[in-house]
C-alpha cells in the first residue's frame, strides 16, 4: 500500500462485511501525530478471534487462508513510530485505531482520501458512513445520512453524486490543511 | 466551497432522468472492480474512480459500477469484470486508469471487447 488512505479503504471493507449499520472513519492530525480510526457497529469478534486477527494467516474467508489487511495496517503504523490497537465485542462492533508520527520517514503519505471515501460510498448498500477529518484545528464531517436525506429517491452511488462528493471532500480538506498535504 | 446544500440543485436536475433510467433495466451493464486487499494495493481505487468519471462524462445511464472482493487471481489485479446483457462475462486484468478509459469507450459504448486486456491474453 502506497498511501494510508488505501489501508483505510481496505480496513473499512471489513466493517461493511461485518454487517455494520454505521461505519465511522476519522482522521485526526494533532501536532506530529496522525490518528486514523475506523469504528463500526457490526457483528464484532470474540476474544479468541481478536487475538489472532493481526496474524496474516487469519481470515473469515473460506476459500483461502490468508488475510493481509489488518497485518499490513499494523505494520505500517509501527514502522512509522506509531501504535496499533483493535478492540471488539460480539454484537457491539469493532474499532481499529492506528497512530502515525507525521515526520517519520517511513510513514506513507495519507494520499487521496476523497477517492477512498467515494469508493466506499459507491458500495454502501443500506449502511451509513460518517467521515470526520480534523487538521490544523479545523474539522470537516460528511455524514451519508444527511446526504441521503437530501437526495430522497436518488441513489447515493450515481456517478453525478459520487463526483460531486469527491470534489466537496477535496475542497474542504484542502482548505483545512492550508495547502499542506499530510 | 461546495456543501451538502448544493445537492438540491443536482437532485432537481436528475429527477427527470431517473424515471428514464428505471425503464431501461433490461440493457443494464454491470461493471465490477475487485477491491480486496490485493486489488487495492495493485491500484484498483484509481481504476474505480476513473470508471465513475468516464461513465458520468459519457452519460452512460445504463452502466452500474460496483465492487467485489478477492477473485483468487491476486497477481492479475486490478481486475474488472463486465456483465452485459446477452453477452458472456468479460474479465479484464492488470487494469489501470488508461485501460479503464479504453474499456468504457470500446466495450461499454461501442460493444467491442478490448481483447488485449483479457485474462488469457495478458497472461
Amino acid at each position: 500500500m502506497r498511501e494510508l488512505s488505501l489501508n483505510v479503504l481496505d480496513i473499512a471493507e471489513n466493517s461493511f462485511k461485518a454487517k455494520a449499520k454505521t461505519v465511522e472513519v476519522s482522521i485526526i492530525q494533532s501536532g506530529n501525530v496522525l490518528t486514523i480510526s475506523i469504528k463500526d457497529d457490526g457483528v464484532g469478534m470474540d476474544e479468541e478471534f481478536l487475538k489472532r486477527v493481526v496474524d496474516p494467516f487469519t481470515t473469515t474467508r473460506t476459500t483461502r487462508k490468508v488475510g493481509m489487511g489488518i497485518p499490513l495496517f499494523k505494520m505500517v503504523a509501527e514502522q512509522s513510530g506509531g501504535t496499533f490497537d483493535i478492540t471488539s465485542e460480539v454484537g457491539v462492533g469493532t474499532t481499529v485505531t492506528a497512530t502515525f508520527m507525521i515526520d517519520n520517514v517511513d510513514r506513507p503519505p495519507l494520499g487521496d482520501i476523497a477517492d477512498t471515501i467515494v469508493s466506499m460510498i459507491g458500495n454502501l448498500g443500506d449502511s451509513e458512513l460518517i467521515f470526520n477529518f480534523q487538521a490544523f484545528g479545523e474539522s470537516f464531517t460528511l455524514d451519508t445520512n444527511e446526504v441521503k436525506r437530501e437526495l430522497e429517491n436518488i441513489p447515493i452511488n450515481t456517478p453525478e453524486i459520487l463526483v460531486f462528493l469527491r470534489d466537496m471532500i477535496n475542497e474542504n480538506i484542502k482548505t483545512n490543511c492550508r495547502g499542506v498535504s499530510l | 466551497m461546495k456543501s451538502i446544500a448544493d445537492i438540491k440543485a443536482i437532485k432537481e436536475k436528475m429527477q427527470s432522468e431517473i424515471i428514464m433510467r428505471d425503464n431501461k433495466d433490461s440493457d443494464e451493464i454491470r461493471v465490477v472492480v475487485g477491491m480486496a486487499t490485493c486489488g487495492i494495493s495493485a491500484g484498483a481505487r484509481p481504476v474505480y474512480n476513473t470508471l465513475v468519471d468516464e461513465v458520468l462524462k459519457r452519460n452512460l445511464t445504463n452502466v452500474k459500477i460496483s465492487r467485489t472482493g478477492c477473485l483468487g487471481m491476486c497477481k492479475l489485479e486490478p481486475i474488472v469484470e463486465v456483465y452485459a446483457p446477452n453477452q458472456e462475462k468479460v474479465t479484464y486484468c492488470h487494469v489501470n486508469p488508461e485501460k479503464a478509459v479504453n474499456i468504457v469507450v470500446n466495450h461499454l459504448v461501442n460493444g467491442n471487447v478490448c481483447t488485449d486486456y483479457l485474462v488469457g491474453t495478458e497472461e
